[in-house]
């Protein structure tokens, strides 16, 4: 990585130095802390400062995995947990494909993730952001309440060393700004939020994540239940990111491997429209997931998955390649040291369109415009491809926006809702999510309501 | 002896007196230690190999220091008297408001509450039976049917020693053992591939294989997967829909749960602010919020802010009668906590939450709740569930699920989610069950933290809801 964190290198490099013939290691060391700052009706609510460290120790022999963790630094700690990961290998079942990432040669794009601004950033000065959102959210609306408005930032330090010679250090921070807000309806209240995220809290848009929280909480007043039909759903930006979040598990290699994904036997097959052109790319500073290396260590890459409709690749990390007979396309993901590495999309685009959300709203003579979904996680499988969210949003008549509407579902299947794509705004959104937003027009949709 | 009076404590009470003082060091009127120390081992069985075992320690301390309406706080992984102080500072500094101040801190004797007894520990339970279950779970699944061709079953279990002390005096240990099994199947047919999952989880030890048969559980997750792979899609609109006992918790905790937790009432963020005393449900409806409940998911000695766990009833009859409370939220409003002020690990500040939540039984013959629908939909098995508090909008899904026609189940359904509005479905519910049980063990999650909760149910009906299918 672009910043080396030297004491944690030898961290990992003591772990691997210690490997027995025939054992492949890895450690995974990791440190970080955050501030967090809440703020309700301009008192400060809640200041948590926190530090944590922690190892994760990975070893192989003769195609048997064990792994341990334990939440401290401390030397012996890390030879408990050095112990316990080797006694857990003996529990594995034998599989020829287990083994740790090795160097491919491909290098890194360097990029910047520590910003010494926010590092030096003065306490009393997050708190005074945070007084300060809440106070632009309840001027931006007479209806609107804040129930919390928060700043955040952290920084983390990880290093990777391996018995096959990976040794990867780096460390990073990040920041960002959110506010909760309601607006009453009569017995009920509505909820919004907004958000800004920068480098460096210089780089908050206050006025924006204020004036978003306002409208998310006012723009459902009076909203009420529409009828059951099909109809074309435009989504909003930040919906559509969420929507093309979910496909990373279908695109996973290792459920491509183990018979869980619905692109199964689909590779150079059209999948999606024409229109649709998706690539996980990491590298691009521009995206809030971008990162140099993967969760194995291996440089991150740009990876086209689908290109005008046609399924192109999937996503792997070594394991899964191993298995497949393929190469890592650097797509390891890892959550940190209490586990190892998983396989998945690390940073999703979809190339935009030429029109503006408007523009596209202009075109449509019966939609909706969905604004926000809800229990994506119970909702959507991504094995059988079935689809069904909760949503709200406004109706769209003869190409003009009307009433608001809510309590009612969307759904369709993922297989059927790629196909039916037909079109893409050129509102391009960076939000930190794994997938970047922009307008996506989806026709043949269900509707459920009253 | 039960067992969880012979450990010493995690840090000495003289130790804790000083860490304390120390939180009230900058004139902050309440300062609290919370500390854990959890082990846990989990195994993954996946495309029939066993993948990783692993061994996990997370040890540390959490402190609080609440000063007026601000409350701050810090944790550090160093147990060490040297390393508590440090922290309690830091937590001390970021409350810091008013005067500076010495304070003594003397505490009670320690208290422990143990709702129920573990019969065998699973840190004394060799790994290899561990990792036999999950065999057992993977050919018992494969065997149902030749269309299942993929399983994944995990095992997991923690053992949570906490120790919690606060500077008026409370010192309160606790010891939380969790056992985990849960398997999820792929079947695979003509018209593509259905899932199926099913689990299993209590607070006790390894006892929970002697007294369930996990053949059983891979079997009931393999028949659903199978079950789905001639299901048909869901009807779409709204309609009568009958759950069966045991698997329509998560309605409760979403519906009406959340919306009770006295955090959210007090910002006037939940629906059922001001509506103490009122009917916000079915006069059949009585939900309990239970931390005593014996072995259930959700259970514990004490909450995360050292106080026994409870049973509270937040709705009698359909009258709303209580909401659930954490330290912060009864001090503001003068009343007892509640044993809700629960939270994910020493990193994390505690928050109200839930911890066994359930509706009791009602009177009728669940057979007769189904003869008594004419055209509706049976839900056998329900997955996660979302909720905006403050509309009362919830979603949740259904993974198992069947057409009701002329009183009878038929035809199976695809997966989809169900939409409603908390308070008009609970008023909406006509019928209930005299079939209790207690549904799978789950993990709620609130402002970015987990923890273990139970929920439970009878047969019921209610009367309309909204199912998100495709089939007009």
């Amino acid at each position: 990585m672009s910043v080396e964190v030297p004491d944690l290198q030898k961290l990992a490099d003591l772990v691997v130095e210690q490997a027995r013939p025939g054992e492949q290691i890895e450690a995974y060391v990791a440190r970080g802390g955050e501030t967090s700052v809440r703020v309700y009706e301009g008192e400060l609510e809640h200041f948590v400062s926190a530090q944590s460290e922690g190892v994760g120790i990975r070893i192989i022999k003769e195609g048997r995995t064990g792994f341990a963790y334990a939440g401290t630094l401390e030397p012996t700690a890390i030879d408990e947990v050095l112990a316990e990961a080797r006694d857990n290998i003996q529990f594995g079942t034998v599989d020829e494909w287990a083994g740790l990432a090795e160097p491919d040669g491909v290098q890194q794009v360097p990029q910047k993730f520590w910003d010494q601004e926010l590092a030096d950033y003065p306490t009393d000065k997050k708190i005074e952001i945070t007084k300060e959102l809440e106070k632009l959210t309840l001027a931006a609306d007479p209806r609107v309440r804040a129930e919390q408005s928060n700043y955040e930032d952290g920084w983390g330090e990880t290093a990777v060393s391996t018995t096959t010679g990976i040794r990867e250090s780096g460390r990073g921070n990040s920041c960002y700004v959110s506010v909760a807000t309601l607006a009453d309806d009569g017995d009920e209240a509505l909820t919004g939020f907004g958000f800004s995220v920068g480098d460096s809290p210089k780089e908050f848009d206050l006025g924006k994540a204020a004036r978003e929280a306002a409208d998310r909480a006012t723009r459902l007043i009076g909203a009420t239940k529409p009828a059951s039909k099909k109809v074309t759903i435009v989504l909003d930006p930040y919906v559509t990111s969420q929507f093309v979040g979910i496909l990373s598990s279908a695109l996973n290699g290792e459920n491509l491997a183990k018979g869980r994904s619905l692109f199964a036997d689909r590779l150079n097959e059209q999948v999606a429209s024409a229109k649709f052109t998706l690539v996980d790319d990491p590298t691009n500073p521009l995206a809030y997931t971008a990162t140099d290396i993967d969760g194995e260590g291996l440089a991150a890459r740009r990876n086209v998955l689908i290109e005008n409709g046609v399924l192109k690749k999937f996503v792997h990390s070594s394991y899964s390649a191993r298995r497949m007979n393929t190469k890592s396309t650097g797509n390891a993901t890892r959550g940190g040291f209490a586990g190892g590495p998983g396989v998945g999309c690390l940073a999703m685009q979809v190339q935009p369109g030429a029109k503006s959300q408007a523009e596209l709203i202009a075109t449509i003579d019966d939609g909706v415009l969905i604004q926000d979904v809800a229990g994506m996680h119970s909702g959507v499988n991504t094995i059988s491809g079935d689809f069904s969210t909760g949503a709200s949003g406004i109706v769209i008549t003869n190409g003009t926006l009307g009433a608001p509407i809510r309590e009612f579902t969307i759904a369709s299947t993922l297989q059927k809702m790629l196909l039916n794509i037909v079109s893409l705004g050129n509102d391009i959104d960076w939000l930190p999510m794994r997938a970047v937003g922009l307008t996506l027009v989806i026709d043949d949709v269900m509707m459920s309501g009253s | 002896m039960p067992k969880t009076q012979t450990h010493e404590p995690l840090v000495s009470p003289d130790v804790l007196e000083k860490v304390l003082a120390a939180g009230r060091g900058t004139g902050a009127e309440f300062s609290e230690v919370y500390i854990e120390d959890k082990r846990s081992t989990s195994a993954g069985l996946d495309d029939g190999k066993v993948e990783q075992v692993t061994s996990g320690r997370d040890r540390g301390a959490g402190i609080r220091v609440v000063s007026g309406e601000t409350t701050g706080f810090a944790h550090t992984s160093d147990l060490s008297e040297k390393g508590l102080i440090a922290a309690a500072k830091a937590a001390a500094l970021a409350a810091k408001q008013g005067g500076g101040g010495v304070n003594k801190v003397q505490l009670g004797s320690l208290t422990r509450h143990p709702v129920n007894e573990v019969k065998i520990s699973p840190d004394g339970v060799e790994k290899s039976r561990k990792v036999e279950l999950l065999k057992r779970v993977d050919a018992a699944a494969r065997g149902v049917n030749p269309a299942i061709v993929q399983v994944s079953a995990g095992y997991g279990d923690s053992r949570r020693r906490i120790l919690v002390a606060n500077s008026n005096g409370v010192l309160s240990a606790d010891e939380q053992v969790r056992t985990l099994l849960r398997v999820s199947v792929v079947a695979t047919g003509d018209g593509g591939m259905q899932t199926g999952y099913d689990s299993l989880g209590h607070t006790i030890g390894f006892e929970m294989f002697d007294e369930n048969d996990v053949e059983e559980l891979a079997i009931r997750a393999a028949k659903q997967a199978v079950t789905k792979l001639s299901a048909r899609p869901a009807p779409s609109g709204s309609m009568p829909v009958v759950i069966k006992r045991g698997s329509g918790g998560v309605l409760f905790h979403e519906a009406c749960g959340h919306g009770l937790e006295a955090d959210l009432v007090g910002k006037s963020a939940s629906v059922y602010r001001g509506k103490m005393g009122e009917l916000v449900a079915s006069p059949l409806v009585t939900l309990i919020d239970d931390g005593t409940m014996t072995a259930e998911w959700g259970a514990i000695g004490i909450d995360d802010e050292g106080h026994p766990s409870q049973r509270n009833t937040l709705i009698q009859d359909g009258i709303l009668t209580d909401y659930m409370w954490d330290y912060l939220r009864a001090r503001k409003e003068g009343r007892a906590q509640s044993g809700n002020g629960r939270r994910q690990s020493y990193q994390h500040l505690p928050m109200v939450r839930m911890t066994n939540t359930f509706v009791i039984n009602g009177k009728e013959d669940p057979d007769d709740i189904i003869r008594d629908t004419k055209q509706g939909v049976y839900i056998a098995k329900l997955g996660g569930g979302q909720v905006d508090t403050a509309s009362g909008d919830f979603v949740f899904g259904m993974t198992e699920a069947y057409l009701i026609e002329n009183g009878e189940i038929t035809e199976p359904l695809r997966e989809g989610n169900l939409i409603g509005n908390g308070p008009e479905v609970l008023k909406d519910i006509d019928l209930l069950g005299n079939d209790f049980a207690m549904g799978n063990p789950g993990t709620c999650g609130k402002d970015g933290q987990g923890v273990p909760v139970g929920d439970g149910q009878p047969t019921l009906r209610v009367r309309s809801m909204t199912i998100g299918g495709t089939a007009a």
